[in-house]
């Protein structure tokens, strides 16, 4: 009797929906020729190279450098962009002014504008000529072909990242909360830093890991603003492409794999914020 | 009616809100610092497409190169779009229509290409086509050539692009359930009818909304293009790659001239864009980006 119901239940529970063996099977298919089979392409071939002609490759002084300034600038520029980035989610979910809307839009623009076009806007302006650059040329400080550009590429690219991040939480955020808090005798000051702020937290560091990862990726708005000189400007996404140029894919290999184990580190982080901060607060996707 | 006008007037600042001259003080910084990161950079490269005249800026167009490129660049983003389409609509099918072992793994992996840099989605693809790799001499004993020609860009354009419909519509679909695709089968329509009748005008507006966003990417695609086409002019630049060699050679008019063609798609992705979150904001909204 209960083994009958079971099967009954189990047969009704059996999904009528056709395809599944389709769909799933040109997905897997699909993203094994174009992403898995390439990543393990390249995964193969640093393991070939054995762990000291890994080490040795990957500890080299030029390769050191390029990740150094890759990892320094896109740090101060995902430090920027949250602090500017969760002050124009608030000014946006908060206020109504003039063109919100179409501020609000333009946000997107880094995710639309191709890099290239980006790379050589931004180099016009903050050249020592260009209206920016210009402004600062007289006091002796360079920003384009300098480590500067290079942050500044990276607050472009960076922002929306920030932004889109907070701004849905920002609008969750339920108007009782702070209602209370006034009540209970606190400024509005206080009631920001002590009540608003600690549950966008996790949305501010999933920003920040997020801008932070694109930034130390990016190669097209940066290598026209950065000079690219060497130990002091020479990005390390530049650095493989330099590489691949001289046909030396061993060198390439080494310095992509440390990036995108790096990258992937990063991911994971993200997804523990993203857990930690559901099971906390019961959002923050 | 004017005394209590004049009473909220007066009244304090809401506890639960700022003054107005710290609202104004915020607004004024945002927006400052939102026109010289965003606005500017936009502005500027149309001020020096058209910096020596309308001429010139319509010469850059008249260049055999520059129309090559525009042609490439239309015919990559011909072949890698409808194939990305066609992955997200089964990729969200599968993980929105059914439960099984995995699938936030999967999802997981769907994004992955958003966190490899460009030049690295580049460089997988020389490695696995190139010299020293088994497939690349293979292939080329039959007369195919995959890197340095149109093949590459196409797979390397579709490796950067791949996330973007699936991501806008596993979510959307995940949020409409299953209900209206078992009525449609209850109701004797096949798998195929229910797809096109009943899931397809379910999902239209957002599954445009991700082709937007998807073709914007994939015309302007740089890092990833730059490593596999090897830039021979006239036949492997896209607009992008055509953009930065005529910059490199101090032709900076043509080459601003040629990136205010692809801002300007810029532009009308973010006006599609928005028209498409303001009016059928619960159809896209699914979607957080």
């Amino acid at each position: 009797m209960s083994a009958a119901a079971s099967a009954l239940s189990r047969s009704r529970k059996r999904n009528v929906i056709p395809g599944f063996g389709l769909t799933l099977g040109f997905t897997l298919t699909y993203f094994s020729l174009i992403i898995l089979i390439p990543l393990l392409a390249l995964a193969i071939r640093s393991a070939g190279l054995g762990f000291d002609g890994f080490w040795k490759a990957a500890t080299d002084p030029r390769v050191l450098g390029s990740l150094r300034v890759s990892f320094v600038t896109a740090l101060i520029a995902a430090g920027v962009n949250v602090v500017f980035g969760t002050l124009i989610a608030w000014v946006l979910v908060r206020y109504r002014f003039p063109g919100r809307r179409i501020f609000d839009a333009i946000i997107d623009l880094p995710f639309a504008l191709p890099t290239a076009v980006a790379g050589i806007a931004l180099t016009a302006i903050y050249a020592p000529n260009g209206t920016i650059g210009a402004l600062f040329a007289p006091f002796g400080i360079r920003i384009a072909y300098t480590p500067i550009g290079i942050v500044i590429a990276m607050i472009f690219i960076g922002l929306p990242f920030v932004v889109r991040t907070i701004q849905p939480i920002l609008e969750e955020v339920s108007h009782e909360v702070e209602e209370a808090s006034a009540t209970l005798g606190a400024t509005r000051f206080q009631t920001i830093t002590r009540v608003i702020l600690p549950s966008l937290t996790p949305a501010i560091l999933t920003g920040f890991a997020l801008a932070f990862a694109r930034g130390v990726g990016e190669y097209g708005s940066i290598i026209f603003i950065a000079g690219n000189i060497p130990f002091v400007s020479e990005i390390a996404p530049l650095l493989i492409y330099i590489r691949l140029q001289e046909f030396n894919y061993v060198g390439a290999t080494v310095i992509a794999s440390v990036m995108l184990l790096i990258s992937f580190a990063l991911l994971f982080a993200i997804n523990l914020i993203q857990a930690w901060s559901r099971r906390r607060y019961g959002y923050g996707d | 009616m004017a005394t209590k006008l004049r009473a909220r007037r007066h009244r304090r600042v809401s506890p639960t809100s700022e003054s107005r001259l710290a609202q104004w003080t915020l607004i004024g910084l945002s927006l400052l610092f939102m026109g010289v990161i965003l606005v500017l950079p936009l502005y500027a490269v149309f001020h020096e497409a058209l910096a020596k005249g309308i001429g010139t800026f319509f010469a850059a167009f008249a260049e055999p190169d520059a129309q090559a490129a525009i042609r490439l660049t239309l015919l990559v983003a011909a072949i890698a779009v409808p194939l990305n389409v066609i992955f997200g609509l089964a990729a969200s099918w599968a993980i929105a229509k059914f439960e099984f072992k995995g699938k936030a793994f999967l999802i997981t992996l769907i994004d992955l290409p958003f966190s490899v840099s460009p030049v690295i989605s580049g460089l997988v693809y020389v490695l696995l086509f190139g010299a020293g790799s088994f497939l690349g001499p293979f292939l080329k004993s039959y007369g195919i050539e995959v890197l340095f020609a149109l093949p590459g860009i196409v797979l390397a354009t579709i490796f950067v692009t791949f996330p973007f419909v699936a991501r806008e519509l596993i979510p959307l679909m995940q949020d409409q359930g299953t209900g209206d695709e078992e009525a449609a089968l209850s109701l004797g329509a096949n798998g195929w009818q229910t797809f096109f009748r009943v899931t397809l005008p379910n999902i239209k507006w957002g599954l445009l909304y991700g082709v937007l966003l998807c073709n914007a990417r994939a015309m302007g695609e740089f890092g990833a293009v730059a490593v596999v086409s090897g830039k021979i002019r006239g036949q492997t630049t896209t607009m992008p790659l055509q953009v930065e060699m005529l910059y490199n050679e101090y032709n900076a008019t043509a080459a601003f001239a040629l990136a205010s063609l692809l801002a300007l798609l810029a532009l009308v992705t973010l006006v599609l864009k928005s028209a498409l979150e303001w009016r059928f904001g619960d159809e896209v909204a699914a979607a957080e980006r």
